[in-house]
C-alpha cells in the first residue's frame, strides 16, 4: 500500500506533490483528450455500419445488431429482445415488419410466428469493429491508385531533394567563386514565398513544359526547396575545411569528396531533411490539387477532398478512408516522434 | 541464446546492406568517371558551379520564373492564358482592387469578394495568432515543469501537426455536422443543437479553432525548446537573492524567451496570412463567403470560376506576397538583433 502511494505521488526532484502539479497534470490529461480525442473519435467511427454513423444522439463504440440463422430462411435474421403481453421478455428474431407491428419467431423454435408492438422490441448488439467500410471504401475509393501515387511521389520527390540540395548546398558551402553570395541571396529571399503567391504563372510553366497531369509536375517543381538548401549549408559550413584538403592530397576528385566525405558527415542535416521532405511530399495538397485534373493521377490527399466533395456525403466510406490516410504518417510519427520533434526544435522549421 | 530465425534474418539485412552498399558504391565510380573531364575542364575551384547547377534549374525554372511572370500577369488584362497574347493594361487590375468607397465595408467596392477576403483574413489572422501564442505559450510552460512522460506529452500536442490539412478538416467535420458528437453532447447535456457548419459566426469560429488545434505543436514545441534553453542557474540565483516565482517568471523567463517569442509570432502571422487547404477542405470557404480567405480568392479566380481572371489572381497575389515580405523582412531584422 505504501509502495503505490509512494508510486503514485512521486515527484521528479521536489519532495512532496504541490497544488501546482495537480494542475499540470490535470491540464495535460485534458490536453491529451482535446487532441488525440478528435483522432480517436474517428477511428471509433470508422467501424461503424451506415446506420450507426446516421444514429443520434450517437454512441462512442461501434454497434453491430446480433443476427441469427434460422432454418427456412435465407438471410440471418436480426435478434430483439422483445417485451410480450404477458410481462415476460423473450429474445426472439424479427421476420418481417407490417406497419407499427413486427413479426417474430422463436430461434430455438422457428414454428410459430410471434406478432408484437414495434414499441416493444429492443434490438440486441455487441460491440463489433467491422471491416466492410475499409472493404468497400477500398473499392469505390481507388484507394490502390492514390496510395501507389501518394507513395511514387514521396518516395522520388525526397530523393531527389536530398540529392540536388546536398549537391546546392555543397557548393555554396566549401567552395569560393564569384557569384556565390548572390545565388545564396536569391535563393533565400524566397524561402517564405509560398506557392500560393505564384499560383497562376508556376501553373503556366508546368503546361508550357508539357506535365499537366504527370507525377512528375508534383515530383520536379519542389525538389530545389530553398529551405533544405539553407539546413544543409548551414551544417556543411560546421565541417572542417581541412578533412577536405587532406582527401584532396590524396588525389580524391571532387565528386568523391562530396559524395564520401561530406555526405556521410551531414547525415543527421540529412536525415531532418529527408523527415520534412516526406511531411511536406505526403500532405501536399495546393499544388497537386493545381496540377492534377485526371483522377487517374491523384494522390491521396486530393483524391479524399474529390471524394468528400461527391453530393451525397458517405461518411462511413470517408471516415475509413481519412484513417487509411492518416496511418502510415502516425506509423512514422510513432517510431520516429523523438527525431522529428528534435529536429523541428532544433531549426525552427516545418 | 540465438534462434535461427534471428540469425536469419540478420543475415538477410546484412547482405541487404551489402547490396545497397555496392550500388550506392557503384554509382559514385560510375559518376567518378564522367566527373573526372568535368573537373578537369572546370578547374578545381568551378567545380562549384556543376554542384549547384541542378538546385539552380530547377529554382530558376519553378521559383524564380514565375516569380517574375507574375507581375507579367498582374499588369496585364483579358481573360488569355498565354502571357504573350495578353494585353498590357498597367495598374488597373490593382485599380479595381483597391477601388472602394469604404475600405471598412466590402460592399462598397468594386471587388467586394476581394475584400470580403481581406476582412475574413485580417480577422482569422488577429484572432488565430493571439491566441495559439498564447495557448503555446502555456502548454510549453506546463511541458517546461519536472513532470512525468514529458516526451509523451510532447507528442501528443505534436501529433496534430503531421496529419494533412484534408484529415485534419474531415476529423472536424465529422465532429460538428448537425448530427456529430459535438451536438450529440450538447443534446445529453440538455441544449439544442448548433448550426456549427451552417452559421457564418460559428464556422469563422471553428476554423480558428481547428487551425490552432493543428498547429499549436509546432509552436509549442519552438517555444519549450526556447524555455528550456534558458539556464537554470538564474532560477537558483534569483531563489537565493528571495524572488518568488511571479518575480522569475516575469524578470527571467519572460525577458530570455523574447526572441524566440518573436520568431513564433512573425512565423505564426507568415502562416495564418496563407491559410487556404484546410478551410478549403473544411467548408470551401463557407457557408457563403464566410470563410473566403486571400489564397482562396486567388485560386477562386485563377482556377476555380469558368472566368478566369488571371490579372486580378495575379494582382492580388502581389498585394499578399508585399504583406509577407514585410514580415519576412521583420522576422529577419529581429532575428538579426539577436545574433
Amino acid at each position: 500500500m505504501e509502495k503505490i502511494k509512494n508510486f503514485l505521488f512521486r515527484t521528479k526532484g521536489r519532495g512532496k506533490l504541490h497544488i501546482t502539479d495537480i494542475f499540470t497534470y490535470l491540464y495535460l490529461g485534458f490536453g491529451v483528450l482535446i487532441m488525440f480525442g478528435p483522432v480517436l473519435w474517428l477511428v471509433l467511427s470508422s467501424f461503424k455500419t451506415p446506420g450507426e454513423i446516421a444514429r443520434f444522439p450517437p454512441r462512442i463504440l461501434p454497434y453491430r445488431q446480433e443476427k441469427v440463422e434460422i432454418q427456412g430462411y435465407d438471410e440471418p435474421l436480426p435478434l430483439y429482445d422483445v417485451a410480450l403481453e404477458d410481462g415476460s421478455t423473450r429474445r426472439l428474431a424479427q421476420v418481417r415488419r407490417v406497419g407499427l407491428e413486427c413479426q417474430f419467431v422463436d430461434p430455438e423454435n422457428s414454428d410459430e410466428i410471434i406478432k408484437a408492438n414495434i414499441k416493444d422490441r429492443e434490438p440486441v448488439e455487441s460491440v463489433s469493429f467491422n471491416l466492410k467500410n475499409y472493404r468497400e471504401g477500398v473499392k469505390s475509393f481507388n484507394f490502390g491508385r492514390y496510395l501507389r501515387n501518394s507513395v511514387i511521389v514521396t518516395v522520388l520527390a525526397t530523393i531527389l531533394t536530398l540529392i540536388v540540395n546536398s549537391m546546392a548546398a555543397f557548393g555554396l558551402s566549401k567552395y569560393k567563386y564569384p557569384g556565390r553570395n548572390a545565388i545564396f541571396l536569391v535563393m533565400i529571399s524566397t524561402l517564405m514565398v509560398p506557392i500560393s503567391v505564384v499560383m497562376v504563372p508556376i501553373y503556366l510553366v508546368i503546361t508550357k513544359v508539357g506535365w499537366n497531369n504527370t507525377l512528375t509536375a508534383l515530383i520536379v517543381p519542389g525538389a530545389a526547396t530553398p529551405t533544405g538548401v539553407f539546413l544543409l549549408r548551414q551544417y556543411m559550413l560546421t565541417i572542417p575545411d581541412e578533412l577536405i584538403d587532406a582527401a584532396r592530397i590524396d588525389g580524391a576528385s571532387e565528386w568523391r569528396i562530396y559524395a564520401q566525405i561530406i555526405m556521410p558527415l551531414a547525415r543527421p542535416a540529412l536525415a531532418v531533411l529527408t523527415i520534412f521532405s516526406v511531411m511536406w511530399r505526403w500532405n501536399d495538397f495546393l499544388w497537386p490539387l493545381i496540377v492534377l485534373t485526371e483522377s487517374e493521377y491523384f494522390t491521396l490527399q486530393v483524391g479524399l477532398n474529390s471524394f468528400q466533395g461527391q453530393l451525397n456525403i458517405q461518411w462511413h466510406l470517408i471516415l475509413a478512408m481519412t484513417v487509411l490516410t492518416l496511418l502510415p504518417i502516425t506509423f512514422v510519427f510513432a517510431f520516429l516522434q523523438k527525431n522529428i520533434t528534435t529536429g523541428i526544435a532544433t531549426t525552427g522549421m516545418k | 541464446m540465438i534462434s535461427n530465425q534471428v540469425k536469419l534474418t540478420i543475415r538477410i539485412k546484412s547482405f541487404l546492406d551489402g547490396v545497397f552498399n555496392t550500388l550506392v558504391d557503384t554509382f559514385i565510380k560510375i559518376v567518378d568517371i564522367l566527373f573526372a573531364p568535368i573537373q578537369r575542364l572546370l578547374g578545381r575551384s568551378n567545380i562549384a558551379y556543376f554542384f549547384v547547377l541542378p538546385n539552380l534549374l530547377i529554382f530558376g525554372i519553378f521559383i524564380l520564373t514565375p516569380m517574375l511572370m507574375n507581375f507579367g500577369y498582374a499588369f496585364t488584362g483579358g481573360t488569355e492564358f498565354q502571357l504573350l497574347e495578353r494585353s498590357w493594361v498597367g495598374f488597373s487590375n490593382f485599380g479595381k482592387l483597391l477601388s472602394c468607397e469604404n475600405y471598412l465595408n466590402p460592399n462598397t467596392c468594386q471587388e467586394d469578394l476581394f475584400w470580403r477576403a481581406v476582412h475574413n483574413t485580417a480577422f482569422y489572422v488577429i484572432s488565430q495568432v493571439s491566441l495559439m501564442i498564447i495557448i503555446s505559450l502555456i502548454t510549453a510552460l506546463v511541458l517546461n515543469r519536472e513532470i512525468k512522460a514529458r516526451g509523451f506529452f510532447r507528442s501528443v500536442y505534436f501529433y496534430p501537426v503531421l496529419l494533412s490539412p484534408i484529415v485534419v478538416a474531415l476529423i472536424w467535420k465529422w465532429i460538428l455536422q448537425e448530427n456529430g458528437l459535438l451536438n450529440g453532447i450538447l443534446v445529453n447535456l440538455g441544449f439544442d443543437k448548433m448550426p456549427f457548419l451552417v452559421d457564418a459566426s460559428w464556422a469563422r469560429f471553428w476554423v480558428v479553432i481547428i487551425s490552432i488545434w493543428a498547429y499549436m505543436g509546432f509552436y509549442t514545441l519552438i517555444l519549450l525548446a526556447g524555455l528550456q534553453s534558458i539556464p537554470t542557474a538564474l532560477y537558483e540565483a534569483a531563489e537565493i537573492d528571495g524572488a518568488n516565482r511571479f518575480q522569475s517568471f516575469f524578470r527571467i523567463t519572460l525577458p530570455l524567451l523574447m526572441p524566440t517569442m518573436t520568431v513564433v509570432l512573425v512565423l505564426s502571422l507568415i502562416r495564418a496570412v496563407q491559410i487556404f487547404d484546410l478551410v478549403f477542405a473544411f467548408n470551401r470557404g463557407g457557408p457563403g463567403t464566410a470563410t473566403l480567405f486571400l489564397v482562396q480568392y486567388i485560386y477562386n479566380n485563377g482556377f476555380a470560376s469558368s472566368v478566369k481572371h488571371f490579372g486580378l489572381a495575379a494582382s492580388a497575389s502581389l498585394c499578399m506576397a508585399l504583406v509577407l515580405i514585410v514580415l519576412t523582412l521583420l522576422q529577419m531584422s529581429l532575428q538579426g538583433e539577436e545574433v
